[in-house]
């Protein structure tokens, strides 16, 4: 049976409603809502004079109706101790996404909690403390001193290396720049915390060195940019399913030829066309179908390259490009440094890149015609690069993510109008700390920390690395064997006796236990195993702020309560902050408690005035009350003034050839193939017979924190989808919806059968982050020089269990739109 | 292969199209052929639906979509003889179905692919799968596809009675 909510009406918000400005809380692009909220006890009616939309509701609206709410767009929520209706609906007049809605955004309303309404119902609402042998609620304070306590026990008999810290770094829910800053000043400013990684990667590093290292940060140009590019070229990324919005609204027109005009009108001077895309992927997605659909399989270039090749690709296209003479020879003299040895040392003849990435030669020598292959009279040619974590989170990222640089640079496709040089982007960013800069780099790698025994405490904000973790069996074993000491102590004597609980505390982490305080807005995975559980608030339930993948700065209002005694991140951290100063002075050590001082926020609007304003650039300029009046169109940043009542942005970055390097000039690097990184993976290849490449869903964000939570979603993902192509399946004896262990030396873990005919012989790919059958399981440790784990390049064999519990209700069809049809 | 409403599918092109350099497509696509709406008012329980004959059992052929539109006239829809027994499915066979064609994420008239026998949305590529209640295979609707329940009278008339999801473009199913 199909998920079907037999809903048949939604009340309608009146007139009066009060109107919020929301960016979604999920995926980069960011795209602008409005939540109306207004009395239960109310609401408007059909007449255009009736509701707050100012339209007749009675009239049957056509494709693209602005004013049409679905059942997920809706729930009750509290506002100021007292319910509401509440109406969270995409945003017509919002650039990002012109009222479009993803499946994911699109269900925002039905994700926030509600008492009324039983969504979300298990958010956490108190702190819990881990005594009794159960996590019991408790007050804020005794949570908080007893974090305080032992985290300082910790300083003062291991050291502050001691102190380990899992946090995000991004925008969006669960971070935003009142968040990070919050978290940041705490840990780098306070304290300096050196042992410490992210939501997805086990270091404090970034997924994006190389690039920044070159001088080009990697979010450099607009989203109108792939509107008006030539060629959009797109290495590892799925824009369909994982940037909805950015993919429907601004590169389909362009694909489908919708923004000559535009192109013409702002780019008089050269001959224009639709534009057309190559797209570098193992997979053939639903992306590469929709391109197909609309611009014709004669302008998409779909290069199915062999898992882990793309830094020959990318240096086999930089050597056509410059064999032809097509480079940016001007932009490259007055800009650029290192040009001519970086060309000699990633010198890659088409032959070669075609023995070892498995595409045709002539379809290389084609995608470099099509990147930079001068217009008519000499024009050069702009092309938008965008690659993600098919380049990330593969093989070799920091010389990969160097090679897509060097193209761009060397074709001057950065810093002009229709070009661009950018990952695509996961969250919204929203980072704004203080210099983390005394970590070093490489950044130490804390699962190995942890691993290796080593720590007496671990603050978790945000973060299930039960899910979203490498080698995550043997890291959740060894760490619920770590916290598993440290409950049995807590438990062996009454909690009350806070001196005698520190020394049985401090007595298990000298045997190896593990204290762990987790922040979060529902009981995780990971948050399980700790001993002091915070209740976050999240987006909506207080303001934040973050930027999209093109800088865009909004503010999302909060437009209702959190649930019981949530807090934001950021008052969260200043109230530890305040509670370690209290814990220090109390134990008579005031040179660490005097660390502490500037904590005294009351409102996130101070984290944000003391964080953002102060430190980001151009954030001087920048209020709430400002944000706010910008609404869901915001600010591009870096904002350069206030003008007129107006925020002054920066459209795309380097539009004067200045990168981010000592010497203002963009650096080429030297970007040599040097195999398989870690080395691991070419034996694991040789020795199981399939890829098991990993991703992101359309239905699903994150690691389901939410999803699992809503039948909608859930009746089709109960186990992690494996796709599979059907001769494979036949192999093994499997059929649709067979739930079945996928296996290697490193671990094993599950997933559901789901075939498709697209799928390459040999190639399977799982859905990333499952909460029940973690494709981490049987992700290696290695990771490259700088700690950036490699989940694509990953081989083992599958066999069959048995059959997934309610398989049979699924539909296992092809994915693709039917272009036929 | 889904003849009706061209019109409809071809409005909702260009609206797409809207922002993005073209100039602006004009007013929002008018409803189709508005006339003969179901009479109710306000709350309505399930069980308040009309009851619409929409064919006879005899009119249907495996594969070949009619045209209907149900509760009124402005919410056109899709009967279907799949030629196989399915969840929901009415008739002797088990295999009678019908569903709203206007995909409930931006309302393009969805297009029947006898081939995997799905509903499909030009607009945004979402798909339905017709042999399992409209249950959404990939796309962008928070819900799956609204499914019209069906009874066939002892001379094979078929009538609609009620829809299990919101209708693209409405606060009520039933209009007020």
């Amino acid at each position: 049976m199909t998920f079907k909510r037999g809903n048949n009406r939604l009340p309608i918000p009146p007139k009066d409603a009060k109107v919020h400005n929301v960016t979604c809380d999920f995926c980069i692009v960011g795209c602008g809502y409005k939540a109306y909220t207004w009395s239960i006890d109310r609401e408007g009616g059909p007449k255009a004079s009736e509701n707050a939309f100012g339209v007749d509701l009675n009239e049957q609206p056509g494709p693209d109706g602005e004013n049409w709410v679905n059942p997920a767009m809706y729930n009750i929520v509290e506002q100021n101790g007292e319910p509401v209706h509440l109406i969270v609906k995409p945003d017509p007049d919002c650039v990002v996404n012109r009222g479009l809605n993803s499946v994911r955004g699109g269900r925002m309303a039905e994700t926030r909690f509600s008492a009324q309404t039983g969504s979300m119902a298990d958010r956490l609402t108190t702190p819990l403390v881990w005594r009794y042998s159960q996590h019991l609620p408790t007050s804020w304070d005794d949570a908080l001193s007893l974090t305080a306590d032992v985290t300082r026990r910790v300083i003062e008999e291991m050291g502050q290396d001691a102190v380990l810290v899992t946090m995000f770094d991004h925008g969006g829910a669960a971070g935003g720049y009142e968040n990070t800053w919050g978290t940041g000043k705490l840990y780098f400013e306070a304290m300096k915390v050196r042992n410490c990684r992210i939501h997805n990667r086990p270091a404090y590093n970034s997924e994006v060195h190389a690039t920044r290292d070159m001088g080009m940060g990697e979010l450099n140009n607009a989203y109108e940019d792939a509107e008006l590019a030539d060629t959009i070229f797109c290495v590892g990324a799925n824009p369909l399913e994982t940037q909805t919005n950015y993919f429907l609204a601004h590169w389909i027109p362009n694909l489908r030829g919708s923004t000559l005009d535009k192109k013409k009108a702002m780019l008089p001077d050269e001959e224009h066309a639709s534009g057309k895309i190559i797209i570098v992927d193992p997979r053939r997605t639903v992306t590469i179908n929709a391109c197909e659909k609309e611009a014709g399989k004669e302008n998409v270039l779909h290069l199915a390259i062999n898992p882990g090749t793309d830094l020959v690709l990318l240096n086999a296209l930089l050597t056509e490009i410059v064999n032809n003479g097509w480079q940016a020879k001007d932009f490259i003299a007055a800009h650029t440094k290192g040009f001519d040895e970086a060309f000699e040392a990633n010198k890659t003849s088409v032959e070669e890149a075609s023995r070892i990435t498995g595409i045709a030669a002539d379809d290389i020598r084609k995608a470099a015609a099509w990147i930079a292959k001068p217009k008519a009279n000499g024009k050069r040619r702009r092309t938008m690069m965008a690659y993600e974590k098919g380049l990330i989170w593969c093989n070799d990222n920091y010389r990969t993510n160097a090679a897509i640089a060097n193209l761009a640079i060397a074709t001057h496709n950065v810093g002009r109008e229709g070009t661009g040089c950018v990952r695509l982007g996961g969250h919204q960013e929203g980072y704004v700390r203080p210099s983390d800069a005394f970590i070093g780099r490489p950044a130490p790698y804390l699962d190995d920390i942890i691993l290796s025994g080593k720590g007496g405490v671990h603050h978790i904000w945000a973060t299930d690395q039960f899910k979203s973790g490498l080698n995550a069996s043997k890291f959740r074993r060894e760490y619920r064997r770590r916290t598993n000491i440290v409950k049995e102590a807590m438990s062996s004597i009454p909690y009350g006796d806070r001196d005698a609980q520190l020394d049985v505390i401090m007595n298990a982490i000298r045997r190896g236990g593990l204290f762990s305080v987790n922040v979060d807005i529902f009981k995780s995975q990971i948050g399980d195993a700790a001993h002091v559980i915070l209740p976050a608030a999240t987006t909506g339930e207080m303001n934040l702020t973050s930027m999209n993948g093109e800088r865009r700065l909004r503010l999302t209002e909060k437009y209702m309560d959190p649930p019981g005694e949530a807090m934001p991140d950021c008052l969260i951290a200043a109230r530890l902050a305040n509670a370690l100063e209290e814990s220090f002075r109390k134990a008579g050590n005031d040179a660490w408690a005097d660390k502490f001082k500037g904590f005294d926020w009351k409102t996130e609007e101070d984290a944000f005035m003391d964080g953002y304003h102060k430190h980001a650039k151009g954030g001087e300029f920048v209020t709430y009350d400002r944000l706010r009046a910008m609404g869901t169109n915001g600010v591009q940043e870096p904002v350069v003034g206030y003008e007129n009542g107006k925020l002054i942005g920066t459209k795309r970055l380097y539009t004067d050839g200045k990168f981010g390097t000592d010497d203002g000039k963009a650096h080429f690097f030297k970007t040599a193939w040097r195999g398989f990184d870690p080395a691991d993976r070419a034996k694991q290849k040789e020795e199981y017979p399939f890829l098991i490449n990993s991703g992101r869903k359309n239905m699903i964000w994150q690691n389901a924190f939410y999803d699992e939570r809503l039948p909608f979603v859930w009746e089709r993902f109960k186990l992690p989808p494996i796709e599979m192509n059907p001769d494979d399946m036949k192999k093994l004896g499997l059929e649709a919806g067979d739930l079945v262990e996928v296996y290697n030396n490193v671990g094993s873990t599950q997933a559901m059968v789901y075939p498709l005919k697209t799928a390459q012989p040999g190639q399977c790919f799982m859905l990333f982050a499952a909460p029940v059958g973690q494709h981490g399981n049987i992700v290696s440790q290695g990771v490259n020089e700088l700690r950036i784990p490699n989940y694509k390049n990953v081989w083992a064999n599958i066999r069959r269990i048995g059959r997934a519990p309610d398989a049979d209700a699924i539909s296992f069809k092809e994915l693709e739109y039917p272009q036929d049809i | 292969m889904h003849k009706k409403c061209q019109k409809r599918v071809e409005i909702g092109r260009r609206q797409f199209l809207r922002g993005s350099g073209l100039a602006a497509a004009g007013a929002a696509a008018a409803a189709m052929a508005p006339a003969g709406r179901a009479e109710a008012k306000g709350m309505t329980a399930r069980g308040d639906y009309p009851s619409n004959r929409l064919a006879n059992i005899k009119d249907l052929k495996v594969d070949e979509p009619m045209d209907i539109a149900y509760p009124d006239d402005d919410s056109p829809g899709v009967l279907l003889k799949l030629g196989k027994r399915v969840d929901g499915g009415a008739g002797p066979d088990g295999d009678i179905v019908a569903y709203s064609v206007m995909c409930p994420h931006k309302g393009y008239e969805l297009e029947y692919n006898a081939e995997d026998k799905t509903l499909n949305c030009p607009g945004h590529y979402s798909r339905f799968d017709c042999e399992k209640e409209g249950q959404q295979i990939f796309g962008h609707a928070n819900q799956s596809l609204p499914m019209f329940s069906l009874r066939i009278d002892e001379k094979g008339d078929i009538y609609a009675e009620g829809v299990d999801e919101l209708i693209y473009g409405r606060f009520e199913n039933i209009r007020s």
